[in-house]
C-alpha cells in the first residue's frame, strides 16, 4: 500500500494505528483487580483512544458528520447526492455461482492452502533428475530441484521445470486401445496369453522389446527375468539423441563401456570440443553448471576457471567461454588433434590456418595447468573425438582429478544404432512376430535410411506403450497409455549413478500403466503394482538391518545415499586413434537435440515450445542455423525458406542467420515436424529426422541448400541482440578487474539517493527484499524462465502472439552479442521486474493498480487494473506483460488442476509482471510469525532462484546484512541496470568478468581486425 | 436609421486596402436571418447533403462493428504489443483533441480579443470542436483493457475507499478533457439560444416550433435578456480561454511526464497547444470551404475569414516547427544517449518514412502560405489544410510509436503496425464526425445569426439616436 494512503487509513481505522501491544492488555487486566470486568475485545480492554474513536463512529468514515455541529440541508444534500450518484458503481461485480466441496474427512498431513513437497525424479534421456514436487491438495503444481541430491545439488533444467505441464496434458492417451478401439488393461493382459505362449514354444525367437535407454535397476531386473523366460528374445534400446558416440569412444579407449564424469571444482582450465556441458539435457548439466559458476567467481583471482570452447552450433555453453572458437563440427576432430599434438599426444596434426595458431596456444595453457585441466566432448562428435579426449585427459593428469571414469550407469549399455539396425533387418526378414515398444517413438525418430515404418508394419503383433498415441502408437495394434513420472513408483539412476526413487504425487490421471507393470504383465505377473515391484527389488538388494526404515529414508530423501556408480581407475589404452580420413570441405549439417523439447519428447509442452531457445531466442520452431557471412555469400536471408538436401534426402525449413555459427555449416534441432504429438506439438518446424541417417546421426556432410523462394516466418522474443553502445552488460577482463575492481561504475553511475519529489519510503522496519543476479554465473539455460511460468500461472500465447510481441514471460533472459558476427562474444542477462524503489510504473497508473509495498515490492493489484498500459510504456526495462486477449485457458479442466492456487489467474485486459514470488514471501512470513521470529535468510527463495542450476540468482532480505544477497550487493561488481535513470532498482547485477588468455586474445583480435579490413 | 457607407467598412478600407470584408455588402437584418434560417427550415436536403450523410452513416456502422468486436475480444485485435503498448487509439485521441481546439479558441479567445471576423465561423467551429472532442473521448475508453471499469478513473465514493491515483497524467486527462467538453458544450448551447429563438419564430411546422421553442428556453430578445446574455457569454469565454491552453497541455503531460526518451521533453506543452490550434484551424478550413461553396454563404464566410485562418495556421505551424527543432537540438546538446538514439531512429529507423512525411506535411508544404496568391485561394487552402491534418496525425504517430518501439534496452525493441481493426475504428470516428456534422448543419443554424447582425451597419449605435 501507498504510504500516503496508509496514513489516511490510520486516522480512521483503529486496527492500523500502531499495534495492539499484548503488554498493554496485560497491564489493563492487572489493573482491573477490583471487581469483575467484562470485555468484548482486546481493543476495548486496552481502552485506547483509537477504540474510543471507533465507538464514536460506528460506520467509521462518515457517521459522525450527522451529529457533529448540526448538518445543514446543504451538507445533507451534498453528501447524499454524491453517494447516491456514485455509490452504486461499487456494486457492479456479480459473484459467480460455484459449489464448493470441503473435505469431509481431511487427509492426514494436508492443511488446505499449505503445499507439501515430495521427493521424486524426472527422467531426461534415461537419467534421473531428482526433484521435489510441490503438491497442493494432492495436485502436483511445481517442480523444484532436490538440494540434498548429490547429482544436481538442487538445480533443475527447462525440461524438468516443464514436465509438470506434461502430466496434465489433455492430449495424453487415456485408455488402452486395440486398433484404435477402446479396450481394457485386463483385456490386454488376456490377449497377451496366446502370443506369449506361442513365443515360449520358440524361446521367444520372434519377440522383441524396444525401449529408450534405461537406468532403472528394477526394470532391468524385470527385463532380465523376461529374457530368461524367452532366451531368444531381444531387448533393443534406442535414443535418438543418445550416447552411442561416447560409448564407442570409451570402448575404443578402454576396451569397455565406461561413463565419463567431470569435476569442474578442481579445474582451472577447460577445453570443450563441442561439449555443451552447460546446456539443459547434457548428462550432469546441473552439477556442472553449479561447479562451473562456483569456480567462475572473479574473487578467486588467478584461480578463476578459464574456459576455451571450440564449438560448432552456438550454444549457451559456448557463450560462457572466454574464447569461443567457431569450428565446423567435422573439423573439431582436427582441432582436437592439433591441441593434442601440442600436449604431446598423438602424432603431428594438420592444423587449419583458421585456428592452428589458437590450438597451440590453448595446448600451452592446458599444459601449464596439468592436473587441473580438462577436455570435454559433445555427444554428437564421433567416437574418435571422445577417444582423443580420453587420451588428452590422461596426458593432462586429469583422470582422478577433473575426470572420473565410472561403471556405466545404464542397465545395459549397447551400441543402440547397431541394435536398431539389426531389429529393422529382422523385422524386414519376417523374423519378428511380436514387438513391444516401450516409451519410444521409433516411427518418428528412427534414422531415415532404416525405413522403420515399413519394417514395423510387417510385425504381426505390435504393442505400443507411451504417454501419447503418437506416430508409433497410431500404427500399432495395441496401445497402452503410460504413466507420467509424477504418477508412478519407480527407481532411476542419476548421471552419477545415484539411485533415485520416484514416488507418485497423484493417482494416474488417465488410468495409465507404468513400464514396470507392463513388463510384469509380459512376465505373466499381470496385476503386480509398481510399488510392490520396486520395493520388492530393493528389499532383495538391501543387506543391512531394518529395511523399512532404510526404505522410508530413501523414499523421503528421494535417493539412496552413497549409491553412485563405482569409480574405475581406467586409463586410455592404445594411444590416440588414427585420424578418420581426409578433411571434407562440403557443407555440413549438425543434428542437435533441441534445447527445449529435447528430441521431440516434449513437443506437446506449451511452456517449453514458448520458452525462447538459448542464443537464438526462437520459439515454437526449429530453424536452419547458418553463419551470417555464409548466408550472405549464398544470398540467403533470415526467414527464407530453404530445402536441405542431404545426399538425396530432403526437408524444408526456415533460415536463421546465427552469429558465431561456423562457416560452411548448418545446424538443425531435432524434435520438430511432429504429426501426432498433440495440439501443441503438431505442426511447428520441420523434422530433421527425415534427413538423418543411421551412420551420420551427429554430423553429415555434402549438404546442399536450395531456396524455395518462399518465406518462413519465425517468432523470436528478441529481435535485437546488440547493446547499441549502452552500458547494459558491464564487462571487464580478470586483469582489469584486479587492477580496478570498481570497473562496473566507471561509465555510468546511479544518482545520489533521495532525488525524488515524493516522500521516500522507509524500509527499515521489516524486510527489504532484493535480488542479485550474477551475470558471471548465469549460463543462459532459461530454467528460470520456465520455472517462473510454472510458478506464476503464466499463459502460453502461441506462435502468432509471440511474433506480434505479446509473449507473457515475466522473466526473460536477454542475449547480447558483441564483436564480429562470425565470432562474437555473447552475454546473457536474466531480466525480471527490477522492483524499482522510484518506480516509474507506479507513478503513472491512473487507478493505483501498481503500488509500492512496505517491503519495497512493486505490487500488481490485478483486480484493480483497468488496462491503460501506461505502466508498461513508462517501464524502462519493459518487463510488464499485458493480457491483450484472453490468453488463459479458463475451460480445460486439467489446466485448472495444474495451476498454482497461490497465484491469481489473470484475465484479459490486465497487466501482469514479476512479483518476486510474493506468494512465497507470504508463506514464509506466516511460518515465521507463527514461530515468532524473523524470516531466515535462505528459508525460501523465488522460483527462478530455486531453479537456477548455476546459483546465479540470489534473493533475500537486504535489511539483514549477513544475508547472501546483501553481501553480494556490497561487492563492487554490483550495479543496477539503467541505474542512471534514478529508478533505484532492487534487482541488481554482478558485472561479468572474463578470464581470457592474453596471448590468444591478442591473436583473435588481430584476426578480427584483419578480416574487417578485408 | 443610419444609411450610406458604414464607418466600419470605411475604416477597414483605410487600414487594410484591398482586403475582402468580413461580411459582403448588401445585407440587412432581414436577409441575414432569412439566409441562415432557410438552410435549416426551408431548403431541401439535396444530393450533396444526402451523400455526405450516407457516407457518415455507413462509417458510423463500421465504428459500431469495430467497437463491438473490440469489446468482445479485447484490445489484442489491434496491432499494439510490448513495447508499443499505445498505438492508433492514442494517436487518434490526441489528433481529435487537437482538432477540438479551434472552436473554443475562435469563440472564446477571439471574442475576448474583439476579433469581429470570428462571428461567422464560430458556430460551426464550436460544433466541430464538440464532435471532435466526442471522437477523442471515445478512444481512451476503447483503448482500456477492461473498458467496463472505466469509471474507476473518476473519483467517486467507493465502499473500498479507493481513489484514482492522482499523480497519473491519465487522471489529469480525464479531468481536463471532460471539463473542456462540458464547458464547450455549455458555451455552444448558450451561444445558440438567440438563434434557436429565431428558428422558433420562423418555423412553420408546429413540431419544429415546439422543439425549438423548448430549446430556446423562453428567449424573447428583451434588453434584459441581452444584457444578461452578454455577461454570461463573456464569463463563459473567460472560463473557456484557459481551458484551450490547458487541455492539450495536460494531454502532452501524458508523454512529457513519462521518462521515455522522445516523450520526456519540457517543450511538449506549448508545442502541443500550437499543434492543436494548427490542426484545429486546418479542420475549420476543410469544413468551411465546401460549406460556403455548397450553401452559397460566401458572403458571410468571406475570403477574409479563410485568409485569416490560413495566417493562423502559418503562425502555429512555425511554432510547431520550432518544437521539432528544439527536440532535435536538445538531443544533441544534452548528453542523453537514449534521447539522441531516438532522434537517430526517427531519421533513419524503420519509421523514417513517417517522420519525413510529417516534416513535409507539417513544415515544408505549409510554407506555401507565405505566397499571397496561394494563401487567398480557397482551393489551395483546402489542399494544404488536408495536408496539415495528415501531418498532424503523423506527428502523433511518430511521437507515440517511434519513441516506444526502441527505448532503453535493445532486447525489448519491437515494431508496430495497425491492424484492420485499428483502421476501421479510426475511419469509424471520422464517419461519426462527418455524420454528426451534417446533422448539425440541418438542424441548427451553422452561422451565428445575431452575431452576424452585429457586423451590419444597422447595428451601429449612434449617440444622437440614443439621446433622442
Amino acid at each position: 500500500m501507498d504510504n500516503g494512503k496508509q496514513k489516511k487509513g490510520e486516522a480512521v481505522c483503529p486496527s492500523k494505528k500502531g499495534k495492539l501491544e499484548l503488554v498493554d492488555v496485560k497491564q489493563q487486566l492487572a489493573a482491573a483487580k477490583d471487581g469483575p470486568q467484562y470485555w468484548r475485545s482486546l481493543e476495548e480492554l486496552s481502552n485506547t483512544e483509537e477504540f474510543q474513536e471507533m465507538l464514536h463512529r460506528e460506520f467509521p468514515r462518515q457517521a459522525s458528520e450527522w451529529v457533529d455541529g448540526g448538518t445543514s440541508r446543504r451538507d445533507f444534500l451534498k453528501l447524499m447526492s454524491a453517494s447516491m450518484a456514485l455509490a452504486g458503481l461499487s456494486a457492479c461485480v456479480k459473484q459467480p455461482l460455484e459449489p464448493i466441496v470441503p473435505y469431509v474427512r481431511q487427509p492426514e498431513e494436508i492443511t488446505l492452502g499449505k503445499p507439501l513437497f515430495f521427493a521424486t525424479a524426472a527422467v531426461i534421456a534415461g537419467y534421473a533428475v531428482p526433484v521435489l514436487a510441490e503438491s497442493h491438495e494432492g495436485r502436483p503444481t511445481k517442480i523444484e530441484g532436490n538440494p540434498q541430491h548429490p547429482a544436481t545439488l538442487g538445480g533443475t533444467d527447462v525440461m524438468t521445470q516443464g514436465s509438470v505441464l506434461g502430466m496434465y496434458d489433455p492430449d495424453r492417451s487415456q485408455t488402452v486401445m486395440l486398433d484404435n478401439d477402446i479396450r481394457t488393461w485386463g483385456g490386454f493382459v488376456g490377449a497377451l496369453a496366446n502370443p506369449l505362449a506361442a513365443q515360449k514354444a520358440v524361446q521367444g525367437a520372434g519377440l522383441r522389446l524396444l525401449s529408450r535407454s534405461t537406468t532403472s535397476p528394477t526394470l532391468a531386473a524385470q527385463i532380465k527375468q523376461f529374457l530368461q523366460t524367452y532366451p531368444q528374445a531381444k531387448w533393443v534400446q534406442y535414443d535418438p539423441a543418445g550416447r552411442d558416440n561416447s560409448r564407442a569412444g570409451a570402448k575404443q579407449s578402454f576396451g569397455e563401456y565406461l561413463d565419463t564424469q567431470y569435476n569442474f571444482e578442481k579445474a582451472d582450465v577447460i577445453l570443450s570440443l563441442d561439449g555443451d556441458f552447460l546446456s539443459s539435457g547434457f548428462p550432469g548439466f546441473h552439477k556442472y553448471a553449479r561447479q562451473f559458476s562456483a569456480r567462475r567467481s572473479p574473487d578467486l583471482k588467478e584461480k578463476m576457471i578459464r574456459f576455451y570452447a571450440a564449438e560448432s552450433t552456438p550454444t549457451n555453453t559456448g557463450a560462457k567461454a572466454d574464447h569461443r572458437i567457431p569450428v565446423r563440427a567435422v573439423e573439431i576432430e582436427a582441432f582436437g588433434r592439433a591441441v593434442a599434438a601440442g600436449l604431446g599426444v598423438g602424432g603431428p596434426a594438420t592444423a587449419s590456418s583458421d585456428w592452428g595458431e589458437y590450438a597451440s596456444m590453448i595446448a600451452n595453457d592446458l599444459q601449464k595447468h596439468k592436473g587441473a585441466a580438462v577436455v570435454v566432448v559433445g555427444e554428437h562428435q564421433p567416437p574418435a573425438v571422445h577417444a582423443l579426449a580420453h587420451s588428452m585427459n590422461a596426458a593432462l593428469g586429469a583422470v582422478g582429478n577433473t575426470v572420473l571414469y565410472t561403471e556405466p550407469v545404464e542397465a545395459q549399455p549397447i551400441d543402440q544404432t547397431a541394435a536398431l539396425k539389426e531389429l529393422v533387418a529382422e523385422m524386414n526378414a519376417g523374423k519378428v512376430d511380436m514387438i513391444v515398444v516401450m516409451g519410444a517413438n521409433p516411427v518418428y525418430e528412427a534414422p531415415a535410411d532404416l525405413d522403420f515404418v515399413d519394417a514395423y508394419k510387417k510385425v504381426a503383433l505390435r504393442i505400443h506403450h507411451g504417454l501419447y498415441v503418437d506416430e508409433t502408437g497410431v500404427i500399432s495394434h495395441w496401445h497402452i497409455p503410460a504413466t507420467h513420472y509424477l504418477e508412478q513408483w519407480g527407481d532411476v539412476r542419476a548421471f552419477d549413478g545415484t539411485i533415485t526413487i520416484q514416488q507418485p504425487l497423484i493417482a494416474p490421471l488417465y488410468g495409465g500403466k507404468n513400464q514396470y507393470e507392463l513388463v510384469s504383465a509380459l512376465n505373466g505377473q499381470g496385476s503386480t503394482g509398481a510399488y510392490e515391484l520396486v520395493r520388492a527389488y530393493w528389499q532383495k538388494q538391501h543387506t543391512g538391518a531394518d529395511f523399512e526404515a532404510w526404505w522410508r529414508r530413501a523414499v523421503h530423501d528421494g535417493f539412496i545415499a552413497n549409491s553412485a556408480a563405482q569409480v574405475r581407475n581406467a586409463s586410455a589404452k592404445g594411444g590416440v586413434p588414427a585420424a578418420s580420413g581426409a578433411a571434407d570441405n562440403s557443407m555440413e549439417i549438425i543434428f542437435r537435440r533441441d534445447p527445449m523439447i529435447y528430441d521431440g519428447e516434449f513437443s506437446n509442452n506449451g511452456w517449453l515450445q514458448e520458452a525462447p531457445k538459448p542464443y537464438t531466442q526462437l520459439t515454437w520452431d526449429n530453424a536452419i542455423l547458418i553463419n551470417p557471412t555464409t548466408a550472405h555469400d549464398m544470398k540467403i536471408d533470415t526467414e527464407d525458406e530453404v530445402e536441405i538436401n542431404v545426399n538425396g534426402r530432403k526437408v524444408t525449413g526456415g533460415i536463421w542467420r546465427t552469429p558465431g555459427h561456423p562457416k560452411n555449416s548448418i545446424s538443425v534441432f531435432l524434435g520438430y515436424g511432429r504429426t501426432r504429438a498433440g495440439r501443441v506439438g503438431n505442426g511447428p518446424g520441420f523434422s530433421a529426422y527425415q534427413v538423418r541417417t543411421s551412420d551420420k546421426q551427429g554430423i553429415a556432410t555434402g549438404v546442399q541448400l536450395n531456396k524455395t523462394g518462399k518465406q518462413f516466418l519465425f517468432a523470436t522474443t528478441q529481435g535485437f541482440q546488440n547493446m547499441d553502445g549502452r552500458d547494459i552488460v558491464r564487462v571487464a577482463t580478470l586483469e582489469d578487474f584486479i587492477s580496478d575492481p570498481n570497473f562496473a561504475h566507471e561509465k555510468t553511475q546511479a544518482p545520489v539517493e533521495g532525488l525524488t519529489m515524493f516522500q521516500p519510503y522507509d524500509y527499515s522496519k521489516e524486510y527489504k527484499w532484493g535480488m542479485a543476479i550474477d551475470l558471471n554465473s548465469c549460463v543462459g539455460c532459461k530454467s528460470c524462465v520456465v520455472a517462473c511460468v510454472a510458478e506464476n500461472n503464466i499463459p502460453v500465447v502461441g506462435k502468432d502472439m509471440v511474433k506480434r510481441g505479446r509473449h507473457m514471460h515475466w522473466l526473460r533472459v536477454d542475449n547480447y552479442h558483441e564483436g564480429s558476427p562470425d565470432a562474437p562474444k555473447t552475454y546473457t542477462q536474466p531480466v525480471p521486474c527490477q522492483q524499482c524503489e522510484n518506480a516509474p510504473c507506479e507513478l503513472v497508473c491512473p487507478v493505483g493498480a501498481t503500488v509500492h509495498s512496505t517491503e519495497g515490492l512493486n505490487d500488481m493489484v490485478y483486480n484493480r487494473c483497468v488496462g491503460t498500459r501506461y505502466c508498461s510504456n513508462n517501464c524502462p526495462y519493459k518487463v510488464r506483460r499485458f493480457n491483450f486477449l484472453l490468453f488463459q485457458d479458463w475451460t480445460t479442466p486439467q489446466w485448472k488442476m495444474a495451476r498454482n492456487p497461490d497465484v491469481s489467474i489473470r484475465s484479459r485486459g490486465v497487466m501482469e509482471k514479476c512479483t518476486y514470488c510474493v506468494q512465497r514471501i507470504t508463506h514464509a512470513r506466516i511460518n515465521a510469525e507463527r514461530e515468532d521470529r524473523k524470516i531466515r535468510d535462505g528459508e525460501f527463495t523465488t522460483a527462478c532462484a530455486q531453479a537456477c542450476p548455476a546459483d546465479a540468482i540470489v534473493f533475500g532480505d537486504l535489511n539483514n546484512a549477513s544475508s547472501r544477497v546483501a553481501k553480494l550487493r556490497a561487492q563492487q561488481r554490483n550495479y543496477g541496470l539503467l541505474e542512471e535513470l534514478n529508478n533505484r532498482p532492487r534487482t541488481t547485477y554482478m558485472a561479468v568478468v572474463r578470464n581470457p588468455n592474453p596471448e590468444l586474445e591478442r591473436a583473435m583480435d588481430q584476426r578480427e581486425l584483419a578480416t574487417e579490413h578485408k | 436609421m443610419h444609411q450610406g457607407p458604414d464607418e466600419k467598412t470605411v475604416l477597414q478600407d483605410v487600414l487594410e486596402p484591398g482586403e475582402p470584408p468580413v461580411l459582403a455588402p448588401g445585407h440587412d437584418f432581414g436577409t441575414v436571418t432569412d439566409k441562415i434560417t432557410s438552410i435549416v427550415l426551408r431548403r431541401p436536403l439535396g444530393i450533396g447533403w444526402g451523400t455526405a450523410a450516407f457516407i457518415g452513416f455507413v462509417l458510423v456502422n463500421v465504428l459500431l462493428m469495430a467497437v463491438t468486436y473490440l469489446f468482445l475480444k479485447g484490445v489484442g485485435i489491434w496491432g499494439i504489443d510490448i513495447p508499443v503498448a499505445w498505438g492508433f487509439a492514442i494517436v487518434n485521441f490526441v489528433w481529435w483533441v487537437g482538432i477540438g481546439h479551434a472552436g473554443t479558441l475562435i469563440s472564446a479567445i477571439l471574442l475576448l480579443l474583439k476579433q469581429t471576423w470570428r462571428n461567422s465561423i464560430n458556430r460551426f467551429a464550436e460544433a466541430m470542436t464538440l464532435f471532435a472532442v466526442a471522437c477523442a473521448g471515445m478512444f481512451p475508453l476503447f483503448h482500456m483493457g477492461r473498458p467496463w471499469l472505466a469509471y474507476w478513473m473518476f473519483p467517486y465514493p467507493s465502499s473500498m475507499g479507493v481513489w484514482p491515483q492522482f499523480r497519473s497524467p491519465l487522471v489529469w486527462d480525464v479531468f481536463a478533457v471532460s471539463t473542456y467538453a462540458t464547458v464547450s458544450l455549455i458555451f455552444w448551447f448558450v451561444g445558440l439560444i438567440p438563434d434557436i429563438a429565431s428558428l422558433r419564430d420562423r418555423a412553420r411546422n408546429p413540431y419544429t416550433r415546439i422543439t425549438y421553442g423548448l430549446l430556446a428556453m423562453g428567449w424573447r430578445g428583451s434588453a434584459r435578456h441581452w444584457k444578461r446574455y452578454q455577461s454570461v457569454y463573456l464569463l463563459l469565454a473567460g472560463l473557456a480561454t484557459p481551458l484551450v491552453l490547458s487541455v492539450h497541455t495536460v494531454v502532452s503531460f501524458d508523454f512529457a511526464v513519462a521518462q521515455l526518451p522522445g516523450w520526456h521533453t519540457t517543450i511538449f506543452p506549448p508545442y502541443f497547444v500550437a499543434g492543436a490550434i494548427y490542426s484545429g484551424f486546418a479542420m475549420v478550413l476543410v469544413l468551411a470551404i465546401p460549406i460556403r461553396h455548397y450553401y452559397g454563404v460566401g458572403d458571410m464566410i468571406t475570403l477574409r475569414h479563410l485568409e485569416n485562418s490560413a495566417k493562423i495556421m502559418l503562425a502555429t505551424g512555425l511554432i510547431v516547427a520550432y518544437g521539432y527543432f528544439m527536440e532535435i537540438f536538445m538531443a544533441f546538446y544534452g548528453s542523453n544517449i537514449y534521447e539522441r538514439s531516438i532522434v537517430h531512429t526517427r531519421w533513419f529507423g524503420p519509421y523514417a518514412p513517417a517522420y519525413w512525411s510529417l516534416i513535409l506535411c507539417n513544415i515544408l508544404l505549409p510554407q506555401l502560405l507565405w505566397i499571397p496568391r496561394i494563401r487567398k485561394s480557397p482551393k489551395w487552402q483546402f489542399i494544404l489544410s488536408l495536408d496539415i491534418l495528415v501531418g498532424m496525425w503523423l506527428e502523433r504517430f511518430v511521437i507515440i510509436v517511434t519513441s516506444l518501439h526502441r527505448d532503453f534496452l535493445p532486447s525489448s525493441w519491437g515494431m508496430y503496425a495497425g491492424t484492420r481493426w485499428d483502421y476501421a475504428t479510426y475511419l469509424g470516428t471520422l464517419g461519426f464526425f462527418l455524420f454528426a456534422f451534417v446533422l448539425f448543419i440541418r438542424v441548427l443554424p451553422m452561422i451565428t445569426i445575431f452575431e452576424i447582425k452585429a457586423l451590419l451597419p444597422e447595428s451601429e449605435v449612434h449617440p444622437a439616436e440614443v439621446e433622442a
